[in-house]
């Protein structure tokens, strides 16, 4: 019997802790394919702070550095400085990296570290059972911020890759979603060039890819991918904020 | 014999990292300790080491945390309010059991406090540098000289036992400057089959990490890191005695603290006055065992400190308060004097307690 399918060797047997309906499975899957195709996995070393994917060290094969909340761009720094010829990313949440971690994201940008940043937004902190995020779109009900996120009270989500779109270190920021084979098909596309920037030099990537927290939403995992759609798209339009290289490249 | 050149104490303790093998230095300015990261700006980039201005304490420990989980030696530098801020990466780095220096010439707090030396991080450095039981290794150096030997073992000792050095220095090391011999002595390096430097496809992934939820597992965790620290009480404990064969009063003294204090003792004894002293110079471990062995000779200790009084509880508790200590200290960025030192020394001297 031929073999069809299977899981990308980058991923190691751990079972998935995350919950049903969650699309970290998929992001994960997603950075392990990236990192196998391009043949690179023994030469990468990733960095995951505290969130829900805190646990990612189990799930890839590659080494793992399990980093303080926020700190993953400090620690990728590090790492990258000390190794420039290996392969260095992140994987955060939106409280890691737009709230506790929102310098080290921004400076690590501004030095066009030469790292890939893969930034999972789904709008809550999940890990601690759901609690407004910097990211949490206006009105979200959350623990929290139980009648709804007051903008003029609490102010307003943060738009990552358009903030940093000013940044001129950065040099690919692109705003991706999982919520249907489309876009997923789009996210490994962006989470490719992200890891092949960083290859060639091109200095700081980061993803942003919109994912769904079922659980802490209180909805359905069919029902949290239409709200993706419906409630997340419209505030965090998908696409590419910059790409400093792509004139160069006549794309 | 290798030359004596004139060097200004944080400018000998970087090159002494350079001559260590550090090619790896990340820090953030402040002062007293600004010129440790002005010296490795220079020189990193003329020996194809890093440098890097981190965007604050907290991102520069982090960036440590990532270049010593690649198994290169690693350091940072700051003063007291900054070191408070790496207090989080301190606790990763020993929960994490990862090698790394980190120097503190302490300035006087607390919050902003002063540019002026100080002793007052003792507790936070010996005790309690961030959440959890973990400790530091803690070298003290009392002169320029000493700011190049124990840099220099400091990264030893963090590789040994895959912990954290901290090099608790006072504004007075960081900025005085003094004949030191930068000697090319043999460097003891370490293998580190741990470290996250990629598998290469030849090993099973390495994992750098401090999370563990399982209760059991985490008290293991606890009590192997304990057990370590059981063995560098044993081995590592480093100490000067000075004129203490026939001491009646011992001070204990460490940094700046130390000198003045030797120049207190001989003026004591040009008075007939039979005083010696225990200088610690790991503050971590703490020589608690040559302190208990005075505590049955001497008739009282003086502990001589910039600070309100922090190590004088570990003399305390080292000589099981057996014998009186007094206190000899000034705060704020003041030096006490040999006479302020002295006046303390004859108050212990007409304490009775014949031996």
């Amino acid at each position: 019997m031929s073999i069809v399918f299977e899981k990308p060797k980058a991923l190691t047997d751990a079972q998935l802790h995350y919950c049903p309906g969650c699309t970290h499975g998929i992001i994960h899957r997603l950075v392990a394919e990236c990192l196998e195709e391009l043949g690179v996995t023994g030469k990468t070393i990733g960095v995951a702070p505290v969130g829900c994917s805190v646990f990612a060290y189990n799930y890839f094969n590659c080494d793992m550095i399990q980093a303080a909340h926020g700190r993953a761009p400090a620690v990728a720094t590090g790492v990258k400085r000390a190794l420039p010829d290996h392969v260095v990313f992140t994987y955060q949440g939106d409280g890691d990296l737009a709230a506790i971690g929102t310098a080290e994201t921004v400076h690590s940008a501004a030095r066009g570290e030469n790292i890939t940043v893969i930034f999972v937004n789904n709008a809550i902190y999940g890990m601690t059972g759901g609690q407004m995020a910097p990211t949490s779109l206006p009105g979200q009900v959350t623990q929290t911020s139980p009648y709804g996120r007051d903008v003029e009270k609490v102010g307003y989500p943060l738009r990552v890759c358009e903030l940093l779109s000013n940044v001129d270190g950065a040099g690919y920021l692109e705003r991706v979603a999982v919520n249907n084979v489309k876009n997923i098909k789009n996210a490994k596309k962006a989470i490719m060039k992200g890891f092949k920037n960083q290859i060639e030099g091109k200095g700081f990537s980061l993803i942003e890819v919109l994912s769904t927290c079922p659980t802490n939403w209180g909805m359905t995992p069919e029902r949290a991918l239409q709200w993706v759609d419906e409630a997340m798209i419209p505030y965090y339009p998908l696409g590419v904020y910059k790409d400093k290289y792509a004139d160069k490249e006549g794309e | 014999m290798a030359e004596k050149v004139l060097m200004k104490g944080n400018e000998a303790l970087a090159e002494a990292a350079i001559m260590a093998g550090c090619r790896h230095y990340l820090g953030y300015p402040i002062t007293p300790q600004t010129e440790v990261a002005a010296y490795m700006a220079k020189r990193m980039p003329q020996i194809d080491g890093v440098f890097l201005q981190a965007e604050s304490e907290i991102a520069a420990i982090n960036m440590v945390i990532g270049v010593a989980s690649t198994g290169k030696r690693v350091m940072t530098s700051s003063s007291s309010p900054g070191i408070a801020l790496k207090s989080e990466g301190l606790s990763y780095l020993a929960g994490c059991n990862l090698p790394a220096l980190v120097v503190n010439v302490q300035r006087g707090g607390p919050g902003l406090g002063g540019i002026q030396p100080s002793q007052s991080d003792y507790f936070q450095a010996t005790k309690s540098a961030g959440h959890g039981d973990f400790r530091m290794l803690v070298l003290a150096p009392a002169s320029v000289q000493e700011m190049v030997d124990m840099t220099i073992t400091g990264f030893e000792l963090a590789d040994k036992y895959r912990m954290t050095s901290m090099i608790l220095a006072d504004g007075t090391m960081g900025q005085m400057m003094e004949p030191v011999v930068l000697d090319t002595k043999e460097i003891k390096t370490f293998d580190k089959p741990w470290a996250a430097n990629g598998t290469d496809g030849k090993r099973p992934h390495n994992i750098i990490n401090s999370l563990c939820l399982e209760a059991k597992e985490l008290e293991e965790w606890n009590i192997e890191r304990y057990k370590m620290y059981s063995e560098i009480e044993e081995n590592e404990v480093r100490y000067e005695e000075y004129m203490m064969e026939d001491a009646e009063i011992c001070i204990v003294a460490f940094g700046v603290a130390a000198r003045v204090s030797r120049n207190a003792i001989q003026a004591a004894r040009a008075k007939g006055i039979k005083v010696g002293m225990i200088r610690p110079i790991t503050l971590w471990p703490f020589p608690k065992k040559p302190l208990l062995a005075a505590a049955d000779k001497v008739k009282a200790f003086v502990s001589v400190e910039l600070s309100m009084g922090q190590m004088i509880e570990d003399v305390e508790l080292a000589i099981r308060c057996k014998k009186p200590v007094l206190l000899a200290n000034r705060v704020g960025g003041i030096i006490p004097s040999p006479e302020e030192v002295l006046a303390k020394i004859e108050e212990a001297d007409k304490m009775g307690g014949n031996n």
